[in-house]
């Protein structure tokens, strides 16, 4: 089916989130307003303002009543999603790159990026139930022990007990969310070979796949960080996404924005393209944006997914009917 | 010298010269440890105390010893001296043993010294007291021989090469040995023994990979660190690998031309490769910081370049080329100079020479090999490595040369003198009688190139020409036919004089060529034979094709298929076309591809995207019509090369015969191939059974493990029933449910 263009951001998109029922697509963008869609027909629902730089990533609750952002602004913020009303802010002293809302939403994970003297680090929040009482106190702080490299993901792992975060220096960590204890780290030898660019967990947090610049995406256990795939791309990896009804996984991204200019529209590949999540070949691609993809997001329902491009654009995508077919 | 007189006296007594050799060497051994413990013992201060010497009052520089005393004290200088002496004298180098002197009495003993002496002063200078005749102790007759100690080794080597087998008189005749020579000579067993025929022991056949079962081609690949060579199984749909290794050259890596070697690069020089089943170094030659090899095209001598920056930026680059026997590693000749005397400023001419500087002629015989330089060309036959008649060739102000791939003709260029007044021309010249078999005057000439065709039978000269204006140029060719009586020329104009010529091609072994001329960015390809039923000796156009995306041609080695490539700006077009039939056979695209190789055999085609563009990088391999095969993903990928084959034994009668029944013979391999696909899709099937299972294996890890931790995620929802999670499993399912309604719907708007 023809995909939807939303046309709503003003700069590169940086993050797509549905929320758990799949009706509603949030989007966070280097302008400083993230955006919230209808799922459905691409519809503007409304914006969120109140930051005052670029929005790398966010979070709804499953209840779909509160939205985190993280900001270059170096703050993340709460909302409340009915009335796109600011709820709280939480201040740090450098950017906020990554947000992840705990099972139970009562916690929030949030990456900051190494700035000026200060070192990349992983803060967690406990996130009040009446915003009244929120404080903007730190649970727990992790500080990398790389800690020049940007932390670019930091998710919990299953049932609240460990933090899971990637990044430039193409480590992928296990911690212990409760003491903040290095747990594990990935294989350097199958690991990944450049800087970590995002990471996306499973609907039962039982894996997890991450995309890098070393133009492959990897599929890990969530538990042991087993590597279990590797799917290899061609073009460096800046989005993955995992389809909840097929054993498919998306990957996206393309050459570096930098470096589009200088060549043939095609030169970039900016393809979303879909791997077979077992046998690990390529199925099929879906070209359109005119920039890297920096963003992908499943439905939950998996009949539907978006990307968003550096060229500023989300791409709505109803699966047709031999989508459901392929056999390869 | 006169512990040597003692020694000497030691060597009468004792019979067995290497005894003698012993002892010598054991008393000046001890000698020396004397000396250093002199050295050692003398402790200045202790001794001064005792002496009553305050140091401080002597001034040493006052001291000044009796010249040729030194009070047992050897200097430092003097010890280096010695030390140097000592060695040179513990060699016994200097020493030769004079056999088959006549045996006198104690009266003529003087005479017979004299005699000796008088013939070896004028040899070299004999030391002191370094003749030495042993006599029978009882009877004072000599023993018929003596030691004659010279000043040094090369007196002494001078002297036994000079006296051995001198006639002194009839009976006499000298035989001279090395003293240093004796061990080994002692050692020489009485009775002779038939020398021991070592078993053969044969050497690898370097020839191995031609005897594939499968038929396949090797190819060698650079990426990254690593270079690997491997084989191109289509079968397959995959390579195979051979031989990998990180770091196997410095630079890069190229095959010899017949196949049996594999260059490579390094600092200090280039090393060969091959051998039947893996790649081990056959021979290393050294050249420190070698840039670039080329070979003989009999393989027989590998040159090896090597251009150093001048300091000075104004001057040329000096140059060093060496010509090495590829099979011996022996270095046949060198050449040394300045950039400008191996180049004349044409391309290339900047950083070096043009590369290859030595162009090889005459086929196969790698008899000759030639060097272009300012009005010169070079020719030097590889019998002796000079110059052919011990003198270039003089031609004014060539510029360009070419050999025949067969035979031993030179083609050349001269451009145009004096403005015009003197006609560019071309001319062939046969190697080694240097005799002008044709040449033609050309006018208003800008630029000339030659292409000789791959069996050397025609050579097509591009020649573009000034308009009336002299402000445009166009094109025509100049085409010889060798080996027809006279060599005729013909001229040939394409149908649009104005057309630019964007790339030329011969069909290899064949007689047509194909030619992309007109504008970009869609010029048309023609193409041409020399050979026709009708017009007898006339060459004609069979075809043009119009508007094609291409600027780059690349036959079959086997001639009749050729593609044309759209490389560079064209993202890698790429259109197979039969000539035989005049039709395409498949066209597609390689993005990006910037090179294309064609297998020795012509049944496969390689496009690269190297590493000069970021993305993308590998190879495809393509079936010789078009189809696509497999593709190889590398990043920073520099190079691919096919492993040449030495040509074919068979007859071409035999070729053609196998031509005309090749159904007979592809019966068999047909079923080959239709075994392998069936085995293939067979191991396919089980891989990707086997990693289902994996997969299910996994998911059923997670099932439960989800399910034992259903209650305490209850518990961190603050114990909300999560009704969804439980019935995750019918949700689903009901969702299935739901997207088949929508497949209905979709269909009857299609029908519709």
């Amino acid at each position: 089916m023809r995909p939807i263009l939303m046309k709503g951001h003003e700069r590169p998109l940086t993050f797509l989130r549905y929320n758990r029922d799949g009706d509603m697509l949030f989007s966070c963008a280097k302008d400083h307003t993230p955006t919230l869609w209808y799922a459905d027909n691409g519809e503007r629902h409304g914006t969120f303002r109140g930051h005052n730089g670029a929005v790398w990533c966010c979070d709804v609750s499953r209840d779909s009543l509160r939205l985190i952002t993280g900001s270059a602004d170096q703050t993340a913020k709460l909302w409340d999603v009915k009335t796109g009303q600011q709820l709280f802010s939480f201040k740090f002293g450098s950017p906020a790159r990554s947000v992840d809302f705990s099972l139970g939403d009562k916690l929030a994970v949030i990456t900051t990026d190494p700035f000026m003297e200060r070192t990349s680090a992983i803060h967690v929040k406990r996130i009040a139930e009446d915003p009244e009482d929120q404080v903007s106190e730190s649970v727990l702080v992790l500080e990398s022990p790389n800690g020049r490299k940007r932390i670019n993901r930091a998710v919990w792992g299953p049932l609240n007990q460990t933090i899971v975060s990637g990044g430039e220096d193409t480590v992928l960590r296990i911690w212990d969310a409760e003491t903040g204890k290095l747990l594990k780290e990935s294989d350097a030898e199958v690991g990944h070979k450049n800087t970590i660019t995002s990471l996306t967990k499973a609907a039962d947090d039982s894996h997890f796949i991450t995309g890098s610049l070393d133009k492959t995406a990897k599929l890990w256990d969530m538990r042991t960080l087993t590597l279990l795939k590797t799917y290899v791309s061609g073009v460096p990896v800046n989005a993955v996404s995992m389809s909840p009804l097929l054993d498919h996984v998306v990957l996206g991204g393309g050459q570096d924005a930098s470096a589009v200019t200088t060549t043939d529209h095609r030169a970039g590949k900016f393809e979303a393209k879909f791997y077979d999540k077992i046998l690990q070949e390529e199925i099929g691609g879906i070209k359109g944006h005119f920039g890297p993809i920096n963003a992908l997001a499943f439905n939950p329902d998996g009949k539907s997914f978006s990307s968003g491009g550096e060229d500023g654009y989300v791409r709505l995508h109803h699966f047709d009917s031999d989508y459901f077919n392929i056999r390869i | 010298m006169v512990e040597d007189t003692d020694m000497q006296e030691e060597i009468h007594a004792e019979d067995t010269l290497e005894q003698v050799a012993a002892r010598m060497a054991a008393a000046r051994l001890h000698q020396r440890i004397e000396a250093s413990e002199i050295m050692a013992n003398l402790d200045i201060d202790s001794r001064a105390a005792q002496l009553g010497i305050d140091w401080s009052q002597v001034n040493l520089d006052s001291i000044h010893l009796p010249p040729g005393e030194n009070f047992g004290i050897e200097s430092d200088d003097e010890g280096v001296y010695h030390d140097d002496q000592l060695e040179f004298d513990t060699g016994f180098g200097n020493i030769i043993v004079v056999d088959n002197l006549p045996v006198v009495e104690k009266t003529k003993f003087a005479k017979l010294e004299n005699v000796l002496k008088k013939i070896y002063n004028q040899l070299g200078v004999i030391k002191e007291n370094g003749l030495w005749m042993p006599v029978d102790l009882d009877t004072g007759v000599t023993l018929g021989y003596c030691f004659i100690e010279f000043n040094t080794p090369q007196e002494a080597q001078n002297a036994k090469e000079k006296t051995h087998g001198y006639k002194l008189d009839k009976s006499h005749i000298f035989a001279v040995n090395m003293f240093d020579d004796f061990d080994r000579l002692m050692n020489v067993k009485e009775e002779w023994e038939a020398p021991q025929t070592k078993p053969y022991v044969p050497g690898e056949n370097l020839q191995k990979w031609l005897t594939d079962e499968k038929a396949r081609d090797q190819l060698v690949i650079r990426s990254g660190p690593d270079t690997e060579v491997l084989w191109n199984d289509p079968r397959q749909k995959n390579t195979e690998p051979v031989h990998k290794r990180p770091y196997w050259t410095e630079s890069y890596v190229q095959w010899s031309p017949l196949g049996t070697y594999l260059v490579t690069l390094h600092k200090q020089g280039a090393a060969v490769w091959g051998g039947a089943d893996t790649f081990t170094r056959l021979m290393r030659y050294q050249h420190n910081m070698v840039k670039l090899v080329d070979f003989s095209p009999g393989e027989k001598y590998l040159v090896t370049y090597h251009s150093q920056e001048p300091s000075n930026p104004r001057d040329a680059s000096k140059v060093e080329i060496k010509v090495f026997d590829v099979r011996t590693g022996r270095m046949m000749r060198d050449f040394k100079g300045s950039a400008d005397e191996f180049s004349i400023g044409g391309p290339g001419g900047v950083a070096g020479a043009s590369w290859p500087v030595f162009r090889w002629g005459g086929g196969k015989d790698d008899k000759y090999f030639a060097k272009l330089s300012k009005n010169t060309i070079s020719v030097y036959e590889t019998e002796t490595f000079g110059l052919i008649d011990k003198k270039s060739m003089k031609v004014d102000n060539v510029v360009d040369m070419c050999w025949s791939p067969t035979d031993s003709i030179i083609s050349l260029f001269v451009p145009e003198q004096g403005g015009g007044n003197q006609p560019a021309k071309v001319a062939l010249v046969q190697i080694p009688s240097k005799v002008e078999l044709r040449q033609k005057n050309l006018f208003s000439v800008n630029d000339c190139k030659m292409y000789w065709q791959s069996s050397g039978e025609y050579l097509a000269v591009k020649v573009d020409r000034y308009t009336k204006t002299k402000k445009s140029t166009y094109s025509g060719f100049e085409l010889f036919r060798i080996k027809e009586r006279d060599i005729p020329i013909e001229v040939l104009e394409l149908d649009n004089k104005n057309d630019k010529i964007i790339a030329f091609a011969w069909e290899p072994k064949g007689h047509r060529f194909a030619v992309i001329h007109g504008d970009q960015p869609r010029p048309d390809v023609s193409f041409y034979t020399m050979k026709t039923t009708q017009h007898g000796g006339r060459v004609t156009k069979l075809g043009t094709l119009k508007a094609k995306q291409a600027n780059a041609l690349f036959w079959s080695p086997t001639g009749k298929y050729i593609i044309l490539a759209g490389l560079k700006n064209f993202n890698g077009q790429l259109e197979f076309f039969n000539v035989d039939e005049m039709e395409t056979m498949a066209t597609t695209e390689h993005f990006m591809a910037t090179d294309i190789e064609w297998d020795p055999t012509g049944r496969y085609v390689a496009t690269a995207v190297t590493s000069v563009h970021e993305m993308e990088n590998g190879f495809t391999v393509w079936s010789f019509n078009g189809k696509l095969l497999y593709r190889v993903l590398k990043d920073h990928f520099f190079q691919l090369a096919w492993r040449p084959r030495p040509p074919s034994f068979l007859s071409p009668e035999k070729e053609e015969e196998i031509a005309k029944n090749l159904k007979k013979y592809s019966k068999k391999y047909e079923l080959e191939d239709q075994d392998v696909s069936l085995l293939l899709s067979e191991q396919d099937r089980e891989k990707r059974r086997a990693l289902k299972e994996e997969w299910e294996r996994w998911v059923m890890q997670w099932k439960s493990l989800h399910e034992e931790e259903k209650l305490e995620r209850q518990n961190l929802r603050d114990g909300e029933i999560s009704d969804e999670e439980e019935d995750d499993e019918e949700a689903r399912e009901v969702k299935e449910v739901e997207f088949e309604d929508v497949i209905d719907v979709t269909e009857e708007i299609v029908q519709e």
